[in-house]
C-alpha cells in the first residue's frame, strides 16, 4: 500500500508562514491585544467565539434568535433578534371591526388566549363606555384565570425540559387537557377560543362546566404537589437556577418588566391588586413577590401564583351569579339566532352589526391587564368608526425579553437557556 | 374483432413480471420501513406548534406513529411539521431548513397559514409555505385539532406508501429558477396567493 | 384630570399644549424639544414619581390633516397613577424625536418598533435599527396610513425579497464592533456586513 500526499487548496490554510495557526479575530479577553501579540501567543485562546442560537431551535421558545458572543463557556454578550414571527396584527386590527380583532387576539399570547380577549374586550368596553353585567365579570375572572394556569404550565413544561427534567412536561400538559377540554365545552374550540364579545360573551357556560371545573381545582393541587417535590428541592434545579440571571428592583423597573418577572425581583406590583379590574378586589388571594429575582425565584413566583389561581377558581365558582352575560343593548350584541331569522327588527340589528360593525365614540382607551406573562395592555384609538385608528398591543414578553442581554451577561451558555425559559417568552405576542 | 387492452406503463416499473414484483417487495419494504418511522422536524412558529406538543404529549402521542423522537437537526429528520404562521422574515430559515434536510424528505403544512397564509393575509405574511417549499400533506384547521394532525400523518404515511423507489421522481432535486432562490415562477406564486389579491392587483380593498 | 398636568405647565409653561381626558385617561401633550426634560422631571421629582414606562408607540390618523402623535405612557408606581404624554410630529417635516433610553431602559426595544413602524427617528438611540421587519426590508414602514395592507410588491416580489434577505448575514452594530477590532474581514464578509445595514438598500434613497 502505498502512501499518497494528497495536497489541498484550502481557501483559509489552518496556518500561516510561520506555522502559527490563523483565526478570525474577534474580540479580546482583556485589554486591547495587537495582531502581533496574538501572533506571539497562539496557545492562548483570547478571542471571543460568536454563536448563532436560532430562530429555529429546541430551546428559544419560538422563533427567537440569540447571538451569543462567547468568551469559551461564558457569555460575553447576547444580542436578542426577535421579527420572526411578526404577522401584522396591528395593522390588521385597522381594518377590522371590534369585534373581528377578537379572533385576532387569540393569536398573540396563544399560550393564554382568553386572557387575551378579555383584555381586548375590557378596553374595547372602557372606549365605548360600556358596563358589563355581574354575571359576565365573573365568568371573564374565571377564563383569566384558566389562562393563567395553562400559561403557566407551558413554561413549568418546556422550562423543565430545558433545564433537563422530561417528566414534568407530560404532567403539566396533562393539566393542561384537562383545561382545554372545559375551553372547548364552553367555546368549541381548545386554543383559539374568542370567548368575549364586545358588551358580554360569545356564549353562556354550559351545565357540565361548573362541574368540570371544580372536580380540576381539587385535583390540580395534587399535580402541583408532584411537580413541586420534584423540582423544587432538587439539588440539580436549584444548582441551575439559583443565583442565575438576576435582576435588582430598581433594575427590573427600569426595564418595564411586568408580572412575575418584576414580583421575582422583589418589586410587589401587580394588576389586580393595584389597578383592579373585573372585581379582583372583592376576591381573596395573594401577591406573589420573590426576593433575589434569579431563575429559582421565578419559578417560585410562577408556581405559587398556580395556587393562588386556583383559590380564585374556587371562590369565583362559589359567587357566580345568575343573570344574562350579555349588556341590554341590542345595537353591540348580537340577537340570538331563532329571533334573527323570525323577527324584522333583529335581522336589522344582525345585519348592521356584523356588515358594518359597532362604532365606537371618538377617543382612545389603554386598559392593562395582569397576564400571565405580565402586563397586556390594549390602547385603543378610535375616530368614530367601527374599526380602531389605532391598536396597540403592549406586549409583556417583547419587554422581558428586552432585559435579557442584562440578565445574561456572564453567565455560561447552559445558564443563558434557563434564563431565556424563566423570562417565559411567546413569540407570537413578542412580535405581534 | 381484437380487443386491445392498454396497459398504463408506470413510471420505472420493470417490463418483466418477475422483476417487477422484485421491484415490489423492494418498495413495500423500504416505504413502510420510512413510514413507520418518520421522524419530524418539528418547525413550529406558533399556535399550531402548541397542538403540536399536545400531540406529541401524553393524550394523543404520536409516538405511536412512529415518531417517536423528534429531530430538531435537519440532517436527521424525515419530515418537516411546518406547524404556525410563517412570516417573510422567516422564510429563508424554512428554505434553508429544508435545502439541509436529507432525502428523502417530505413537509407537513399544518394549519391554515402554512397552507395559505390564514387570517393574515397581509404583509408580513407569507401566503402558504408551498411557496417556499414543496409540500406533501395540508393539514387544515385553525389550529388543526391533535386528532386532525394525526389524520394528516397517516395520509402521508399513505404517500409514502404509494411511492416508488425506481421512479425517479423523488431523486430530482429542485433546482431554484433564479440566483435568489425562487422555486416557482412568479405568476404562480401571485395566483395562489390570491384569490383576495393584493395591492398590486386590486381585487378587495381590505 | 390628574394634577401632575397642572404641577408641569406650571414647571414648563408654554412647553406643554393641551391637556384632556379621555374615557379617564389623562392625555398631555408635550411640545418635542421639551420632550426629555418634561420626562425626567416626571420621573425623578418627589411628588410626581412616574418611575415606570408602561409604553411608547405612535398613533397616525386617517385624518392627514392631522400630525402623528408619539405616546409615551408612564405610571408611578407607588402612587399608582398613569399619565400619558404626546408629543406631535409633522408627518410633512421630519419624524425626529428625542430618544428616552437615558432615562428608561426598557425604552430600547419600544424605540425601536416604533420606528420600524412609523419611520420615527429617535435622536441618541444607541443602536436604531429594525426590530420586526428583516433590516433591509424595502417596502416602507408598515403602520403608516399611506402604506396598504398587503405591502406594496407583488407576492411573488415579497417572496423573492425575503428569500434574498439572508438572516445570518444580518449582524447589528454592537456586533460589528466585535469584528471591528481588528478590522481583519475578509471582503466577502465586509460585504455582506456593509449590505445588512440599517434597513436601506445601497443605492436607494
Amino acid at each position: 500500500m502505498t502512501k499518497r500526499t494528497i495536497e489541498l487548496d484550502l481557501a483559509t490554510p489552518g496556518v500561516d508562514a510561520q506555522g502559527h495557526p490563523t483565526r478570525v479575530p474577534l474580540g479580546v479577553a482583556e485589554g486591547r491585544a495587537t495582531p502581533e501579540s496574538a501572533a506571539e501567543e497562539p496557545g492562548l485562546a483570547s478571542e471571543h467565539m460568536l454563536l448563532n442560537l436560532g430562530p429555529q431551535h429546541p430551546a428559544t421558545h419560538g422563533v427567537l434568535r440569540l447571538v451569543v458572543e462567547l468568551d469559551g463557556e461564558t457569555v460575553v454578550r447576547v444580542i436578542p433578534h426577535v421579527g420572526y414571527l411578526h404577522s401584522g396584527f396591528e395593522k390588521l386590527g385597522e381594518y377590522r371591526h371590534y369585534n373581528q380583532i377578537i379572533p385576532l387576539t387569540d393569536r398573540t399570547d396563544y399560550l393564554s388566549p382568553m386572557a387575551n380577549n378579555v383584555g381586548f374586550a375590557l378596553a374595547a368596553e372602557k372606549l365605548m363606555g360600556i358596563e358589563i353585567t355581574p354575571r359576565c365579570t365573573v365568568l371573564r375572572v374565571i377564563a383569566c384565570e384558566m389562562s393563567r394556569i395553562i400559561s403557566h404550565m407551558v413554561w413549568l413544561g418546556t422550562t423543565s425540559i430545558d433545564i433537563g427534567a422530561f417528566t414534568p412536561f407530560l404532567w403539566t400538559f396533562q393539566e393542561r387537557e384537562r383545561i382545554y377540554n372545559l375551553q372547548e365545552l364552553w367555546t368549541g374550540a381548545r386554543l383559539t377560543t374568542s370567548v368575549t364579545r364586545v358588551g358580554g360573551m360569545m356564549a353562556d357556560i354550559p351545565d357540565r362546566f361548573i362541574e368540570g371545573l371544580r372536580h380540576f381545582t381539587r385535583t390540580f393541587p395534587k399535580t402541583l404537589d408532584e411537580v413541586d417535590r420534584v423540582l423544587t428541592r432538587n439539588s440539580v434545579w436549584v444548582g441551575r437556577t439559583q443565583g442565575v440571571g438576576p435582576l435588582t428592583p430598581a433594575e427590573a423597573i427600569n426595564h418595564s418588566l411586568s408580572g412575575p418577572m418584576l414580583r421575582a425581583s422583589g418589586v410587589p406590583y401587580d394588576v389586580r391588586k393595584d389597578n383592579p379590574y373585573l372585581g379582583y378586589e372583592t376576591y381573596d388571594f395573594d401577591v406573589v413577590v420573590g426576593e433575589h429575582g434569579d431563575v429559582y425565584d421565578r419559578y417560585l413566583v410562577r408556581f405559587e401564583e398556580c395556587r393562588q389561581s386556583n383559590r380564585i377558581l374556587e371562590q369565583a365558582i362559589e359567587r357566580l351569579p345568575d343573570g344574562p352575560i350579555n349588556i341590554d343593548n341590542p345595537r353591540m350584541i348580537l340577537p340570538p339566532k331563532s329571533r334573527a331569522m323570525n323577527d324584522m327588527e333583529a335581522m336589522i340589528y344582525h345585519f348592521k352589526q356584523v356588515m358594518e360593525g359597532v362604532k365606537a365614540p371618538v377617543g382612545e382607551a389603554y386598559v392593562g391587564i395582569e397576564n400571565p406573562k405580565g402586563e397586556l395592555g390594549n390602547y385603543l384609538v378610535s375616530d368614530g368608526t367601527a374599526k380602531p385608528v389605532r391598536w396597540r398591543i403592549r406586549p409583556p414578553s417583547f419587554i422581558n425579553l428586552s432585559a435579557l442581554p442584562k440578565m445574561a451577561e456572564g453567565h455560561l451558555l447552559s445558564d443563558l437557556i434557563a434564563i431565556n425559559a424563566s423570562v417565559d417568552i411567546v413569540m407570537g405576542e413578542v412580535d405581534r | 374483432m381484437k380487443h386491445v387492452m392498454e396497459t398504463k406503463e408506470v413510471a420505472g416499473q420493470n417490463p418483466n413480471y418477475l422483476l417487477a414484483k422484485v421491484q415490489d417487495l423492494v418498495d413495500w419494504a423500504v416505504n413502510s420501513s420510512r413510514a413507520n418511522s418518520l421522524w419530524p422536524m418539528p418547525f413550529g412558529t406558533a399556535c399550531c406548534a402548541i397542538e403540536f406538543m399536545a400531540t406529541a404529549a401524553s393524550r394523543f402521542d404520536f409516538a405511536r406513529f412512529g415518531m417517536e423522537r423528534q429531530a430538531y437537526s435537519p440532517r436527521q429528520a424525515d419530515v418537516l411539521i411546518c406547524a404556525g404562521r410563517l412570516p417573510f422574515k422567516l422564510a429563508p430559515v424554512i428554505r434553508r431548513i429544508y435545502d439541509q434536510m436529507t432525502q428523502p424528505k417530505w413537509v407537513i403544512s399544518m394549519g391554515a397559514c402554512a397552507s395559505t397564509g390564514g387570517i393574515f393575509d397581509n404583509y408580513a405574511m407569507v401566503q402558504g409555505i408551498d411557496t417556499i417549499v414543496p409540500v406533501d400533506v395540508y393539514v387544515p384547521g385553525c389550529p388543526p385539532r391533535p386528532e386532525g394532525l394525526l389524520y394528516g400523518i397517516l395520509l402521508l404515511h399513505k404517500k409514502i406508501k404509494g411511492e416508488s423507489l425506481f421512479d425517479q421522481v423523488r431523486r430530482r432535486d429542485e433546482q431554484p429558477l433564479d440566483e435568489r432562490g425562487l422555486r416557482l415562477p412568479p405568476e404562480t406564486i401571485d395566483e395562489i396567493s390570491e384569490p383576495f389579491g393584493n395591492s398590486v392587483h386590486q381585487f378587495r380593498s381590505a | 384630570m390628574n394634577p401632575s398636568v397642572d404641577a408641569l405647565r406650571a414647571t414648563f409653561g408654554s412647553a406643554i399644549g393641551r391637556g384632556l381626558e379621555s374615557c379617564g385617561d389623562t392625555i398631555v401633550y408635550v411640545r418635542r424639544d421639551a420632550l426629555l426634560q418634561v420626562l425626567a422631571w416626571l420621573r425623578d421629582t418627589p411628588d410626581q414619581r412616574y418611575d415606570y414606562l408602561v409604553d411608547i408607540t405612535a398613533v397616525e390618523y386617517r385624518d392627514r390633516e392631522r400630525p402623528l402623535e408619539v405616546v409615551y405612557s408612564v405610571r408611578s408606581l407607588e402612587r399608582r397613577v398613569d399619565l400619558r404624554v404626546k408629543v406631535e410630529l409633522d408627518a410633512e417635516a421630519d419624524l425626529v424625536v428625542d430618544s428616552v433610553v437615558p432615562l428608561w431602559r426598557g425604552a430600547d426595544w419600544l424605540e425601536r418598533e416604533t420606528f420600524d413602524m412609523f419611520g420615527i427617528t429617535f435622536r441618541g438611540h444607541p443602536d436604531l435599527r429594525r426590530i420586526l421587519m428583516w433590516e433591509t426590508y424595502a417596502e416602507g414602514y408598515p403602520l403608516r396610513k399611506d402604506f396598504p395592507l398587503r405591502g406594496r410588491f407583488s407576492r411573488a416580489e415579497q417572496v423573492r425579497q425575503a428569500l434574498a434577505a439572508n438572516p445570518e448575514a444580518h449582524y447589528s452594530m454592537e456586533e460589528l464592533s466585535i469584528a471591528e477590532a481588528y478590522g481583519e474581514l475578509s471582503p466577502e464578509m465586509k460585504e455582506r456586513l456593509r449590505r445588512g445595514e440599517r434597513g436601506k438598500l445601497a443605492g436607494s434613497e
